[in-house]
């Protein structure tokens, strides 16, 4: 029962802050919506039993792809208006689609049946007295290893692009650079001047 | 076969994700002037991806629904960082964020 009431909390308010996203004026309330709509989704992960996913979503995303969402809207300057200017217009179609989008979806949910070969096609069985972090270890290192490595690659990749595309040489900036300091010689930074008495350099 | 509970079911999770996933493709066709909102309307249809995987990995007592979201996750991370960043190389560039500025990069 009260799990019951628990899910239609998570659900409904995943679904009302994912609208908010996108239907919010100012950009910084639309990352704190899609932080909400984290949370609530791993809320449901949870009492669907898959507590790693669910701590991996809190971690993952509104630890770090929410406040990487937030640093970037905070350091562009936008203006809230200008973006908003074609909303109205934008509303029928993108209602239109949105809608179409759904029907068909629920055509397919009305009219779907599992497959009979499914029960018999299962790789990693659920154990009904296994946590599922554990279970979920023990064949992410073993059986999908190479899925593992790839996706640490893919993060690799995305971290070094980032950084690629962002890094810039400033100009105009004093920085230590400790090999031109190293290769300075007295003969080139000691300069002796006889000084002529009464006057200056 | 389920192990959602008694009286939640694939089906109740399947809604859920039909529902964002609408509200994301939704998200995308308003804020055509918007590339932060498109990347957010993004994340949320990968959401919805997510949890129609979960539903189904639950539904099916197979774990292989949940290595795959793991999988997910981790491209939707990395899809996040590069798609901002470009989004600042693109700011310091021109200035701006809108779209229609943005469709005058192709060749």
């Amino acid at each position: 029962m009260i799990a019951t009431l628990v899910f239609y909390m998570f659900a409904l308010f995943c679904i009302i802050s994912g609208v908010m996203v996108v239907t919010s004026r100012n950009p910084v309330h639309s990352v704190l919506f899609l932080i909400l709509a984290f949370f609530n989704a791993s809320g449901l992960f949870v009492l669907a039993g898959a507590e790693f996913l669910a701590m991996l979503l809190v971690i993952v995303y509104v630890g770090a792809v929410a406040v990487l969402f937030l640093f970037v809207v905070m350091m562009l300057d936008i203006t809230v208006a200008e973006l908003k200017q074609g909303f109205q217009t934008y509303l029928p179609i993108g209602a239109a689609v949105g809608l179409v989008f759904l029907a068909e979806i629920a055509f397919v949910g009305l009219s779907w049946t599992m497959a009979p070969s499914a029960q018999s096609n299962i790789q990693a069985a659920t154990q009904a007295d296994g946590q599922n972090t554990v279970l979920l270890g023990h064949i992410i290192y073993t059986d999908y290893l190479y899925m593992f490595q790839a996706a640490g690659l893919v993060l690799l990749v995305a971290m070094i692009g980032a950084i690629v595309l962002t890094h810039r040489k400033r100009t105009g900036v004093k920085k230590q650079v400790i090999a031109k300091q190293l290769a300075r010689s007295a003969k080139q930074s000691v300069e002796l001047k006889k000084v002529e008495t009464g006057r200056g350099i | 076969m389920g192990d959602f509970g008694h009286t939640i079911g694939l089906a109740h999770y399947l809604t859920v994700g039909a529902i964002l996933f609408a509200t994301g493709v939704f998200g995308i066709f308003l804020n055509r002037k918007n590339v932060i909102v498109i990347l957010m309307s993004i994340e949320l249809l990968l959401l919805a991806v997510n949890i129609n995987l979960v539903a189904f990995s639950v539904e099916l007592g197979d774990l292989v629904g949940q290595v795959f979201t793991l999988f997910i996750l981790t491209v939707a991370a990395a899809e996040a960082s590069i798609g901002l960043a470009i989004l600042v190389v693109f700011f310091r560039a021109r200035g701006s964020i809108a779209v229609k500025d943005i469709s005058g990069l192709k060749g």
